[in-house]
């Protein structure tokens, strides 16, 4: 066993942790409150290379590994998630490629990725079709050497900005899930629209996009895996990224945290700290217990994406459940601390818990991570 | 024992549900989403003397007691939090201390324009470095022959800008703590009151909360309530009170939840997880219910309610905030869109765990009076 992170990735997260404390957490809160994609600190960190994080150096990237991407996700949700969710989707929107795509659609598709040129997403969800993944209705049929897509997807983070999107459709409507084939759709060739985008509780600064297809066309060539591969691809993609959302509700939970324990040792009331007090120390003790044992979950999932691991599923739903669950209790508590000023604007936590609910949802809500851990504990 | 309503207070919430059904629901997503005071529900309350429920009839109020007034906020709150707090604060903090301190003269003079809703009562103790200690207040209620000269800035103010008069209190004493303290009925009008900043907050973005200034504030004696150094105990027993309304309020919210929560589970395919949840969320709704209407028995029936009342409203308003996280889960994605109910449930019932009160002062309450001697 070996709970330390390496030499390598240390020296990653040291340079993600200034960056975010310089660049990322002064803006967080106009972030939210103006609900505006941050192209900047997209741009700061394609420039800073951290979305080659999750592309082996083959394909431009810097490292490849689950751990690290985690790693990153956990600091910059510190400060921001709507600013985690640029790394947590570029690694969402690359996985389908990475996990299932041919050697030359690789070298072809990951570079402008890795280098921050492009934004990745991922459109599974349809409006009839959430935590039922196979009931989807986009369709996608074969003329020649092209596909052309039609359909709707709902709730698709980045999928207004990506100029990379993989796209699940149907290609044999009558085989259920097993008619599900997986396509990359490169804006310039196949365009697409975003004509909605929605407001929300948290991730206010993260477009969640409705995206329409109508007559897309896309080569053969960006077709992931064989026909009928989708759903199983889907799946595998979710494995690897519900660990990154375990890290992002754990950075989240971390962020409020910290601000909320320093606040308590400032604040005075009855003419102490309020961190004086047992009921207090008792709030801390358990959201600290519950940190540690969500970190501990969240990275050895990340370990079971890298070993490639057979319990990979099951570990990386309990980290996804465990961490998410976590976040919102311990988000809920941070507000609770800081009293009044806790729940105004001026000060971060509320935002935090605004944002906590969202990983309790996505990426296969709560409800489907215990269906899926069951169903594995009683194969 | 008899734990139904009686017919009367059943006709009492029939009604309220009407109002608020007809005029409070169908502006609630609005209110929200424009952070806007909800001028026309308000209005629609006063029309239909909710806002002088606990007012004797003598002085122009329905004269109804604890439990109705709690079975009105639960009903309004269920159509819409921001609405249920302003009539909530105005009824009871806002202007209960004057019916139960209040003289003669100082009844006759506010309590029917409180009660017909020509003004609303707001409650001003909560200061920048005095929250959970409220005793540690530093506003300063100088005496200068028959007046009083006001000075301080008051936080987290409910009803902030909309309220025609505020229950303010002061340092007047020497003593250092509660013996110091004074209450005062503030006119909005006085001169040298002034609204600071008004917060955004994460809910109830249409009740306004804010900071209240008091720049040399003249205020005649004959508006200080009840004796020189009694404040904090209008303030305790204001509070006391008041608390069993925030627990109507929690369990409208909670009562909201719980039914959008089934209607959505009807629309889907069963699943024994939802199912279970629900049941779950059910069954913590009645048990706080019966709490907080326990509560209100109590002190409509003039026996001691304090700790019952604290813990009706840390329990009601921890269920509301259990059971409005539940329900947003249930709803899923769709749920955490703006405008959809889920979403500002959850924002709305954090709050119920911090004011009136943290539900850590609650506890503090509780377990003091459990470990008193007697």
């Amino acid at each position: 066993m070996d709970f330390e992170f390496s030499e390598e990735q240390l020296a990653i997260r040291d340079t993600i942790r200034e960056l975010v404390q310089d660049k990322v957490a002064p803006r967080a809160a106009e972030i939210d409150e103006k609900a505006e994609y941050p192209k900047d600190i997209e741009q700061l960190f394609a420039a800073n290379g951290i979305l080659g994080i999750p592309f082996p150096e083959q394909y431009g990237g810097i490292s490849g590994s689950s751990v690290t991407i985690c790693m990153g996700i956990e600091e910059i949700a510190k400060a921001c998630a709507t600013s985690s969710l640029i790394l947590a989707v570029q690694a969402l929107g690359s996985y389908p490629i990475l996990v299932a795509g041919s050697e030359e659609q690789k070298k072809r598709l990951c570079p402008p990725l890795a280098s921050g040129e492009k934004v990745a997403a991922y459109a599974l969800s349809e409006t009839g079709s959430g935590s039922d993944a196979a009931a989807m209705k986009t369709r996608a049929k074969r003329y020649g050497d092209e596909y052309i897509l039609n359909g709707t997807k709902q709730f698709i983070t980045h999928g207004s900005i990506a100029g990379t999107l993989v796209v699940f459709a149907q290609t044999d409507p009558d085989a259920d899930h097993r008619g599900i084939s997986a396509f990359v759709l490169e804006r310039e060739k196949s365009p697409w629209g975003a004509p909605k985008l929605e407001h929300k509780l948290g991730i206010r600064g993260s477009p969640t996009a409705q995206l329409v297809f109508e007559d897309v066309h896309v080569p053969v060539a960006n077709r992931l895996g064989d026909e009928g591969a989708g759903f199983k691809i889907a799946l595998a993609v979710l494995d690897r990224s519900r660990p990154g959302i375990g890290a992002q509700a754990l950075g989240i939970a971390e962020g409020a945290f910290d601000y909320a324990l320093n606040y308590a040792k400032e604040r005075s009331q009855f003419g102490q700290a309020i961190a004086n007090f047992q009921g207090i120390q008792f709030m801390f003790a358990d959201m600290a217990t519950q940190i540690e044992a969500s970190r501990n979950l969240v990275y050895r999932a990340a370990t079971k994406v890298d070993t490639k691991a057979p319990d990979l599923t099951k570990i990386a739903a309990m980290a996804k459940l465990f961490a998410s669950d976590m976040a919102m209790r311990v988000t809920t508590d941070c507000v609770q601390v800081l009293g009044g000023y806790g729940y105004i604007s001026e000060y971060p936590v509320e935002r935090m818990m605004r944002d906590a609910k969202i990983t309790q949802i996505y990426e296969g809500t709560n409800q489907i991570q215990r269906v899926v851990i069951a169903r594995s504990l009683l194969r | 024992m008899d734990l139904d309503l009686s017919p009367e207070h059943q006709a009492f919430r029939a009604s309220v549900r009407e109002i608020a059904e007809a005029v409070v629901l169908p502006n609630a997503e609005e209110v929200d989403r424009e952070h806007r005071f909800p001028e026309e529900s308000v209005r629609a309350a006063a029309e239909a003397g909710l806002l002088g429920i606990l007012i004797p009839q003598e002085y122009g109020g329905a004269g109804l007691d604890a439990l109705a007034f709690t079975v009105c906020i639960e009903e309004l709150a269920r159509a819409c939090a921001s609405t249920s707090v302003i009539v909530d604060v105005h009824t009871s903090v806002g202007s209960e201390p004057i019916l139960l301190f209040g003289t003669e003269e100082q009844k006759r003079k506010w309590l029917p324009r409180l009660a017909a809703g020509e003004m609303l009562g707001a409650f001003a103790l909560t200061e920048p470095s005095s929250g959970s200690d409220a005793a540690s207040l530093k506003a300063t209620a100088r005496r200068t022959g028959g007046d009083y000269v006001l000075n301080g800035t008051k936080v987290f103010i409910t009803n902030i800008g909309h309220a025609g008069l505020y229950i303010v209190f002061a340092r007047t004493g020497p003593d250092e703590r509660a013996a110091g303290v004074s209450a005062f009925i503030v006119p909005a009008e006085a001169q040298g009151v002034r609204v600071g900043q008004v917060f955004r907050k994460m809910g109830l973005n249409g009740s306004p909360t804010g900071e209240l200034v008091l720049e040399d504030v003249v205020v005649p004696a004959e508006n200080r309530l009840a004796a020189d150094g009694q404040g904090f105990t209008v303030a305790m027993r204001a509070l006391d009170s008041g608390r069993i309304g925030i627990s109507g309020q929690a369990m409208g919210i909670a009562q909201a939840a719980l039914e959008q929560s089934r209607d959505v589970l009807m629309e889907r395919p069963r699943q024994q997880g939802d199912d279970f949840t629900l049941a779950d969320m059910a069954t913590r709704v009645e048990s706080a219910r019966l709490l907080a209407y326990e509560a209100a028995w109590l002190c409509s029936n003039k026996r001691p309610f304090t700790r019952k009342a604290s813990m009706a409203k840390l329990h009601c308003t921890d269920t509301a905030m259990a059971v409005a996280l539940d329900a947003l889960q249930l709803a899923g994605e769709e749920g955490a869109i703006s405008g959809s109910p889920f979403e500002r449930h959850v924002r709305d019932a954090k709050a119920l765990q911090i004011y009136e009160g943290s539900n850590q002062v609650q506890r503090v309450v509780i377990s003091r009076d459990l470990l008193k001697s007697r």
